[in-house]
């Protein structure tokens, strides 16, 4: 695990490049900044200045070196790098509230925007126009979508949105594309259909009601695409599996509400949020079951030393408990709430790395080594 | 200069109601609950000392979906008689005698208790919320803050 600090404010988003030797990041400003790894050291070696709100989304795409990101300024632009530059391309995303977020797709021919106007927007390059032209979603979202996240089959997007739902959409553009062949989620696929879609009594998969659910921060499908995960604002994590409509297998966790959430098998998957760790889960399938299976960050055990009877009562009287622990605060290498997770190596099938940034400006990469059913994690 | 300066009825008009985006939630057919039964199979336990039984058994059918709000007074009420009866040592055995939901459902009791403070209800609710935090964690507050449909 290394932490590094990027700045002292909030990270609002990032995105690595196809090789992780470069990141984009927005410091909370209406900039993107590209660092450039130097053995242990950062370099910032681009800064691109175009948005004029703060940068909400920012998606590099690995094959095709394009980087597109939006912001609150109800924009989006496509960077391409020419020659030491970065050039942007305004998209027109037709929208009258700010972006939220935005992800390319996995052959990188469209990309997707949510924004608080209660849509997505498709955007794909028209070649006769020489233009980035996009494509609507409206019904039936009701609030800001927070969370997007692409299938494998390049059609399908799941959303996250503040009207308590989970949805998986049909983004289909025949101008782009062949038609799909037929997935676990449906076969019908016309542009804008809803082939899922979480229902308040859906979410919880025991006894109890789920009674409305929380906003739905992060969206992952699964490697092969047939497992969509999402994690929501009361405190809870889902899974949906494709093709048997209602078993919603869903955790009520003890601990505050996760923001971002990927798979990293296909049966395991890694969230954090507010309480500024990342926490493993572990699906089975066949029992369609969620269970905690950990803090991924466990911190050094600071050595027990006596505690003197004046530093008793000095604890009793700063902090009411007179407990041994000289931590003033967290224990766990992020300070604040961590935003957004991303795969480093071995993609979401068999992740072997990956990495956090959150509100406290810094970044953390984390090992995980699988070993058959359990999980642990190895200091770098 | 507009003529209107005497009759200020127009400020109470809620241009909220009239947002055509305005987010309304979705409407479940909620079963009116039958108080009553509740009523008489959390007693009998109750007078017979038998608490565990009593706490199961009020915190079954919760009036979550119904908008009948002497329903939920009424609920509320029951519970918090069950809740007072408990002894302090065995509150711990009583919270752990429910399952996650049953804890969320207990917090959120806990939580509206909180809301019309009695003689004696805060205190006793706070001890069952200190049990009720050790077994269902910050998730179980968050819950209860971000439920729709309240008890």
């Amino acid at each position: 695990m290394a932490y590094h600090s990027f700045l002292l404010e909030p990270i609002s988003c990032h995105s690595w490049n196809k090789d992780r030797t470069q990141i984009a990041l927005c410091p909370n400003n209406h900039d993107v900044h590209i660092y450039k790894k130097d053995g242990t050291k950062w370099t910032k070696i681009h800064e691109l200045k175009e948005h004029n709100g703060q940068v909400t989304g920012i998606d590099w795409a690995p094959e095709s070196n394009r980087i597109v990101t939006c912001g609150t300024d109800r924009n989006a632009y496509v960077w391409s790098l020419k020659g030491e530059v970065w050039k942007p391309t305004l998209v027109i995303l037709r929208i009258n509230r700010a972006a939220r977020c935005v992800s390319w797709s996995p052959k990188e021919n469209k990309f997707a925007v949510g924004s608080g106007s209660r849509l997505i927007s498709i955007c794909y390059f028209e070649q006769e126009n020489d233009w980035w032209v996009c494509k609507h979603i409206k019904k039936p979202i009701r609030s800001t979508v927070l969370s997007l996240d692409w299938h494998p089959n390049n059609v399908l997007l799941a959303a996250g949105s503040c009207d308590f739902k989970c949805r998986v959409f049909s983004a289909y553009i025949k101008e782009v594309e062949e038609k799909p062949g037929p997935t676990v989620w449906g076969s019908k696929m016309p542009f804008g259909e809803v082939l899922f879609e979480s229902g308040p009594s859906g979410v919880s998969g025991g006894a109890g009601e789920g009674a409305g659910g929380g906003w739905v921060h992060g969206v992952c499908f699964s490697h092969s695409g047939n497992r969509l995960a999402w994690t929501s604002h009361d405190s809870t994590v889902a899974i949906a599996e494709g093709g048997k409509t209602s078993t919603i297998s869903s955790l009520s966790s003890e601990t505050l509400p996760l923001l971002c959430v990927s798979f990293i098998t296909e049966n395991s998957l890694v969230a954090a949020g507010h309480d500024c760790y990342p926490v493993l889960f572990v699906y089975d399938g066949t029992k369609g079951s969620v269970t905690f299976g950990g803090k991924l960050d466990v911190p050094k055990q600071t050595s027990q030393r006596g505690i003197s009877a004046r530093e008793r009562f000095q604890n009793l009287d700063r902090r009411a408990t007179s407990s041994e622990t000289t931590e003033q605060g967290l224990e766990s290498l992020h300070k604040n709430s961590i935003s957004q997770i991303s795969v480093l190596e071995g993609g979401k099938s068999k992740c072997s790395t990956f990495c956090t940034t959150g509100m406290d400006g810094g970044m953390v990469t984390w090992d995980v080594k699988v070993h058959t059913h359990t999980l642990h994690t190895h200091t770098v | 200069m507009s003529k209107n300066t005497v009759s200020n009825r127009f400020r109470t008009v809620d241009v909220d109601e009239y947002d055509e985006n305005k987010f309304v939630d979705e409407e479940d057919g909620g079963e009116n609950q039958l108080p009553d039964i509740v009523h008489v199979a959390s007693l009998t336990p109750l007078c017979t000392g038998n608490l565990m039984e009593a706490l199961q058994a009020v915190l079954k059918n919760p009036p979550i979906n119904t908008k009948n709000q002497n329903v939920k007074d009424c609920a509320e009420g029951l519970v918090l008689k069950v809740l007072s009866a408990f002894k302090s040592s065995d509150v711990d055995k009583g919270v752990q005698s429910l399952d996650k939901n049953g804890v969320d459902l207990l917090m959120k009791y806990i939580y509206k208790g909180f809301e019309t403070p009695s003689d004696n209800s805060s205190a006793v609710l706070l001890q069952w919320h200190e049990k009720a935090l050790s077994a269902g964690g910050l998730g179980c507050i968050v819950r209860v803050l971000t439920a729709r449909k309240t008890v």
